[in-house]
């Protein structure tokens, strides 16, 4: 019975527990809400992976109602894995989110937080989950709605900016999307996505089918922050509290990525797009340049979560690498970076929001001789950092050395050394860090610090193990990507 | 000529589409932004809307007497898509509000200087 409903509790334990949050109004109970459905979630990613493995692509009828014309949720092997990473990424963190929001929140509004967090944990996954086109946008404006609520709640009054801006840039985006779904659902009738990949090869050179792949595009562009449409990430994930960051940067952009995958290899997978328009060539192009410009403006920026940000932007640049290829390798290398930068990036926030925490201050020049005070704290952070820049034995290594595999199958060496050479310049910010934090003095205010509280730093190991980890037994994650890949180009759905 | 007309609600939906992102890229002011964010969302409503309806069909209700009606589906998912700009537009003008009490004003460029400065 609740193995049936699986797909629908997926989204439908978050959703539910939301409003419970609301309704209590104190901090401690709707944390422990939070807790138990966010957990609740991940079984259930668990469970569907489980069932997608064993018995192949589960349909299941909203409400009764048959597809087409009900709402179809639909998973496959390809959702069954961004479910679980955005599940996982979403029961990490809220453990750390008790200690981190209550030093900031009085209990309400520790109350409204969570709320926030499910409405856009919710949201997510419905995204993810769904077999309807509208029904993406409902979620996506679900999901984002609560996290443009999340970044506001930072503690500089730049908070506010960046959220409205993330609210222009995020509804334009949006709208995009919904331009693209409207166009291909008055040329076909249908808003199923399964239903669309059937019908859209009789109808592939149509002006509006391409105006359609166009309008997609870009939209999810922007909701991925794809250069050059990341203005407003770094400004978001900057100013955003620790947990709003760590949780966005482990799911938000990674569930856009998925879109643009499902968009690409499924319901466009029978139009022949990728050799009659300049679409690959372009991502390629925006792709490197991201990887180059974002890690080069992370290099020069003063304040570490801003930092970060933009390393953001340079991963994303590898992930849409990936995908420009559209062969095996190429995805492959595209998903398993999406579940390692998941991992990596989510960390990373979560151990800078532990030097928050404590020094009130992420400025690179306040942190200095912070490794001898917040030794494990730091070990953790360049644990996660040289995982970043793909050292041997981390998550890193094993995303980039299929993106590399992918460049020479295409007989492309110049990019193996351009992707390479972009994770020699991931070293020189995350270095810096390294550099301030062990090899200068402590400062009065340094010098007076502890290690960051336990309740912080357990989560954050968590997804420094897991780095660790999944760098050195590949099984889960390439196993499911390489089958994934296979899966989106084989255009079955 | 008469395409142009036929397919007048088409241009319609352009006109407003353009004209809403003309706004919000063009203005400083972060309520005119907003005003332009609500045109751009609304030609999409007229974008689903128009191709639904048919011309002397009536609601789409069970009875004997009618036989032409308009596709309810656009309808539905309409409605739904207005909710969520309404909720858009009030978050995004409660952002104004806190921003105005944060830094005295809501034009882009001053909230710059003013972030600069400090």
């Amino acid at each position: 019975m609740i193995a049936l409903h699986l797909p629908a509790l997926q989204v439908v334990l978050p959703l539910l527990a939301a409003p419970l949050c609301a309704l209590v109004r104190r901090g401690n109970p709707a944390w422990a809400i939070t807790l138990i459905a966010s957990w609740a979630a991940f079984a259930a990613a668990i469970g569907l992976l489980l069932r997608v493995l064993d018995e192949g692509v589960i349909s299941y009828e909203m409400g009764g109602w048959a597809p087409p014309i009900g709402i179809e949720y639909r998973v496959d092997l390809i959702n069954a894995f961004v479910l679980l990473v955005v599940s996982g990424v979403g029961a990490v963190i809220v453990p750390y989110a008790r200690k981190s929001i209550a030093a900031r929140f009085g209990s309400t509004e520790q109350a409204w937080f969570y709320t926030m967090y499910l409405l856009a944990l919710t949201g997510l996954l419905g995204v993810t989950i769904t077999g309807d086109a509208f029904n993406i946008f409902v979620f996506l404006e679900i999901s984002s709605l609560a996290s443009y609520v999340m970044i506001a709640m930072g503690r500089d009054r730049r908070c506010l900016t960046a959220a409205y801006q993330y609210l222009i840039m995020g509804t334009v985006g949006a709208t995009f999307i919904v331009i693209g779904v409207g166009l291909l659902w008055a040329m076909t009738g249908t808003l199923n996505l399964y239903d669309l990949a059937q019908r859209l090869p009789e109808i592939q050179n149509t002006r509006p089918v391409l105006a359609a792949l166009a309008f997609l595009t870009v939209g999810i562009s922007l909701k991925l922050a794809l250069f050059p449409l990341h203005l407003w990430l770094p400004n978001a994930y900057a100013y955003a509290p620790a947990v709003t960051s760590a949780f966005l940067s482990g799911t938000a952009t990674k569930v856009a990525i998925y879109l643009l995958l499902r968009f690409f290899f499924t319901v466009f997978g029978g139009v022949d797009f990728f050799e009659t328009t300049p679409l690959p060539e372009i991502l390629l192009i925006l792709s490197i340049i991201a990887m180059f410009a974002a890690s080069t403006v992370a290099i020069f920026q003063s304040d570490v979560k801003r930092m970060l940000a933009y390393s953001s932007v340079a991963q994303i640049g590898f992930i849409t690498l990936g995908i420009s290829y559209a062969t095996e390798t190429g995805l492959t290398g595209a998903m398993a970076h999406m579940f390692n930068h998941a991992i990596m990036k989510a960390g990373l926030f979560l151990l800078i929001g532990g030097v928050m925490f404590r020094l009130g201050s992420v400025k690179i020049e306040d942190m200095a001789g912070i490794g001898r005070k917040m030794p494990i704290t730091m070990a953790g952070f360049v644990v996660l950092g040289l995982s970043l820049l793909g050292t041997p034995g981390t998550v890193g290594f094993i995303s980039k050395w299929y993106l590399g595999l992918a460049a020479v199958e295409q007989g492309q060496w110049w990019l193996v050394a351009l992707i390479v050479i972009a994770s020699l310049v991931t070293m020189l910010y995350i270095g810096r860090v390294v550099e301030v934090a062990y090899f200068r003095e402590p400062t009065a205010k340094v010098a007076q610090l502890q290690e960051a509280p336990a309740a912080l730093l357990v989560p954050s190991f968590v997804l420094v193990a897991a780095a660790i980890y999944f760098g050195l037994d590949t099984s889960l994650s390439v196993g499911l990507a390489q089958d994934a890949a296979a899966l989106l180009l084989s255009a079955s759905y | 000529m008469t395409d142009i007309l036929a397919s007048v609600n088409y241009w319609v939906t352009i006109f407003l589409m353009v004209g809403g992102l003309y706004i919000i890229v063009a203005h400083g002011n972060m309520v005119k932004k907003l005003v332009g964010l609500g045109i751009f969302q609304t030609s999409v409503y007229l974008l689903f809307l128009s191709p639904g309806k048919i011309l002397g069909g009536t609601a789409p209700i069970l009875a004997k007497e009618f036989e032409l009606y308009s596709n309810p589906l656009p309808h539905v998912l309409i409605l739904t898509a207005i909710v969520v700009g309404v909720a858009t537009i009030a978050l995004g003008m409660a952002f104004v509000v806190r921003i105005h009490e944060a830094y005295g004003t809501v034009e882009d460029d001053e909230v710059h200087e003013l972030d600069t400065d400090t």
